[in-house]
């Protein structure tokens, strides 16, 4: 092979016509023509106001159990058994079909998004996601089914006052939630000697290169703005540009090892990252296994999350899903969802409940339950509460798009 | 009647390429490039504007990106050349009986999902796995030393990923030299070196080019690696059309950027065959 500028061949090439005619263009101009044609119209906007309460009626009267529903949920969210669900199939004679397809808010709404668009059913009557900016976009633009509170007895009567009527969704209009968790800081014990409390050890020069951060904007940004001591939720875009420029002092010294999505949990535990931005059920169900390793909540605040049930647009059985929905309420089958999921739970009655039960059990299995029952990071008290905040909220899509693009550019630079 | 249909018929077998052809190619790329020029946001709906700002956006905010993915792309294409060139002629001329096994061996790992496979050199080259923990324990490498998480990382990835569709066309190309050729060679008094020069090598040089453009291609544009075994600063260009798509909903800059890539691939795709000394791309691109 010749050196590229030396080539005959490339040389003949740059001075002589090309293989491709001038014909040949047209054509390929011609196409594209035709493609413009297809869809000149552009993506039209969908944005919707909140519901009348005369269309939620009109949309729920005449709609009945159908014997089936479809639930779609993130992995690791059901016992293995599946007996909250074997149990409402005994108790309603409805079908559950449970599908663990959901793993990131994100990939899943930028799946979703068209097909809502082009008004076709997803096929399931159950999703579940995090608040958040899709959740919002969900929203805005229509896609979900208002919820008639009517149908949720169990909801209205043992929900805890913190999960209703949460600012991410007013009145649940569209969503009740099904778990909540925090994010903190999780660490390797095996590494990280001395007890993290603060969130400037993820700052640490002392831990340069076995950092890991989260890829999220929302995630990184809070944690950014915490280490700033501003609480996420009221912060502006001035503070987004400081938390931004700390961010990105904090890679470009090195600090940082990965930007991570749920693998960070894998890293973690095998000592890629000694400390890193992490979920607190994870850590647990980890720890459950043996591997060591810890959570915390930095005494500066950390962020609590709520995923949430939402009935989709286009959902073949709505008046099942609901009944579903709702049946997760009872606290009976809260706490059975608890004790596997380790995440904390809507339903406050769980606390007695488990209470009861590790009362009539013995050794380890009681040690355990009775561990996770003083958890604050399962069961928060009010002083836990009042140090965990909740996500920015960027008010217009521009605004949207700015927050992005500036953490965009630390995590994917 | 009979001639009409006969000669109507070859037209009527390639219509179902043709279908899948429009169906699955032309359609989707129009509707990209309609797409790449509309502007808006999810929530507003996009509008066709014939802007080309997406384009201007793509390149300004991302070319680190674009040209790091170009660079990544290019070396590991030469590695696997190195690395595959010596292989395929090893099984082209010395295989003898055992050929369709070494083949078979070379694709055995084909086999494991590309996003598994990718996962386990993550496994394997985690800071105290099974490879690097014994090195460090034995005090042969330094505490602090690490291969995932850096370009290192990504490059193996990219190389160990996309090495078959290397192997395989030069392969296919080797076999097909005529041993008498090369003995010809030999009887006009060309040295070893001399008649893998001018006979060989020439030979296989269509090989060559469709296993440079199997490879380069689909590693220029590869998520999953930088994904999974880079760190800071080793972001591709396709995790950020990724980004653009499914995080942002920016429908418009994802598909500006897809379009840019693909120029830009071309471009080097065609610059690459002229320096070849092809005279016609496409002719060798079809051999």
């Amino acid at each position: 092979m010749h050196h590229l500028s030396t080539s005959p061949a490339f040389l003949r090439g740059m001075t002589q016509s090309r293989s491709v005619s001038r014909r040949d263009v047209f054509r390929l101009a011609g196409l594209s023509a035709a493609g413009l044609a297809l869809s000149a119209c552009g993506v039209q906007g969908q944005q919707k106001a909140a519901p009348k309460p005369s269309e939620v009626a009109g949309f729920w009267a005449g709609k009945q159990k159908n014997g089936k529903v479809v639930f779609a949920n993130w992995p690791e969210y059901m016992p293995e058994d599946r007996g909250p669900l074997k149990k409402f199939e005994q108790e309603t004679g409805i079908k559950v079909e449970y599908l663990e397809v959901i793993e990131e808010n994100a990939s899943f709404f930028g799946k979703a998004e068209p097909q809502l668009r082009a008004g076709q059913p997803l096929g399931y009557d159950i999703i579940v996601m995090t608040n958040g900016t899709q959740f919002a976009k969900m929203q805005a633009l229509g896609y979900l089914v208002a919820l008639d509170h009517k149908q949720l007895p169990n909801f209205a009567a043992n929900a805890g006052a913190k999960y209703k009527n949460p600012a991410y969704d007013p009145n649940n209009t569209y969503s009740i939630p099904y778990t909540s968790g925090m994010t903190g800081i999780a660490y390797n014990t095996k590494y990280v000697k001395d007890p993290i409390k603060s969130i400037q050890a993820l700052f640490d020069p002392k831990y340069k290169g076995k950092v890991g951060m989260m890829a999220d904007s929302q995630e990184i940004a809070n944690y950014g703005l915490l280490a700033l001591g501003v609480a996420p939720e009221q912060s502006t875009k001035a503070d987004w540009d400081k938390a931004a420029a700390m961010l990105q002092k904090q890679r470009e010294d090195g600090i940082v090892r990965k930007y991570y999505d749920q693998d960070y949990i894998d890293a973690v535990s095998k000592g890629d990252v000694w400390l890193t931005m992490g979920w607190s059920g994870d850590v647990f169900q980890r720890q459950l296994a043996g591997e060591p390793v810890a959570f915390m909540v930095p005494e500066e605040g950390g962020t609590i999350w709520t995923d949430n049930m939402m009935i989709p647009k286009g959902a073949a059985n709505p008046v099942d899903a609901l009944m579903l929905m709702d049946y997760l309420y009872k606290p009976e089958i809260a706490a059975e969802l608890t004790e596997y999921i380790q995440y904390v739970t809507p339903v406050p009655a769980v606390k007695d409940l488990l209470s009861t039960k590790a009362a009539g059990l013995k050794g380890e299995d009681k040690e355990a339950l009775e561990a996770m029952i003083e958890s604050p990071l399962i069961f928060p008290t009010e002083a836990d509460y009042a140090k965990l905040h909740t996500y920015v909220t960027p008010s217009t899509p521009a605004e949207q798009e700015a927050f992005e693009s500036m953490f965009q550019a630390v995590t994917q630079g | 009647m009979r001639r009409v249909r006969a000669a109507a018929a070859p037209y009527l077998l390639a219509l179902p390429a043709w279908i899948w052809f429009a169906i699955f190619f032309v359609v989707p790329i129009a509707a990209m490039a309609s797409v790449s020029l509309t502007t808006g946001n999810l929530l507003e709906g996009f509008q066709q504007t014939f802007s080309v700002s997406n384009y201007a956006k793509a390149v300004g905010q991302y070319h680190t990106q674009l040209i790091r993915s170009l660079i990544y792309g290019g070396i590991a294409t030469l590695i696997m050349l190195v690395l595959a060139y010596p292989m395929a002629y090893w099984i082209a001329f010395k295989g003898g009986r055992r050929k369709s096994m070494y083949l078979f061996l070379l694709l055995l790992p084909f086999f494991v999902s590309f996003v598994l496979r990718t996962i386990s050199w993550g496994f394997l080259l985690a800071d105290d796995g099974i490879l690097f923990g014994p090195l460090k324990s034995a005090g042969l490498l330094p505490a602090d030393f690490h291969v995932l998480a850096t370009d290192v990382a990504v490059i193996g990835g990219l190389v160990y990923n996309f090495l078959p569709f290397m192997v395989l066309p030069i392969y296919v190309a080797l076999e097909r030299v005529d041993p008498r050729v090369v003995e010809a060679a030999y009887d006009l008094y060309a040295s070893r070196l001399a008649a893998f020069r001018r006979v060989v090598l020439p030979l296989s040089l269509p090989g060559v080019f469709a296993g440079v453009l199997m490879t380069f291609v689909p590693a220029t544009a590869d998520p999953v690696n930088a994904r999974i075994l880079g760190g800071t600063g080793n972001t591709m260009i396709g995790n950020i059309i990724q980004t653009e798509y499914l995080t942002n909903n920016d429908y418009p800059t994802a598909s500006a950027l897809s379009f840019t890539l693909m120029a830009v691939l071309l471009v080097g795709i065609f610059v690459y065959a002229r320096s070849l000394g092809t005279e016609n791309v496409l002719e060798a691109a079809a051999r």
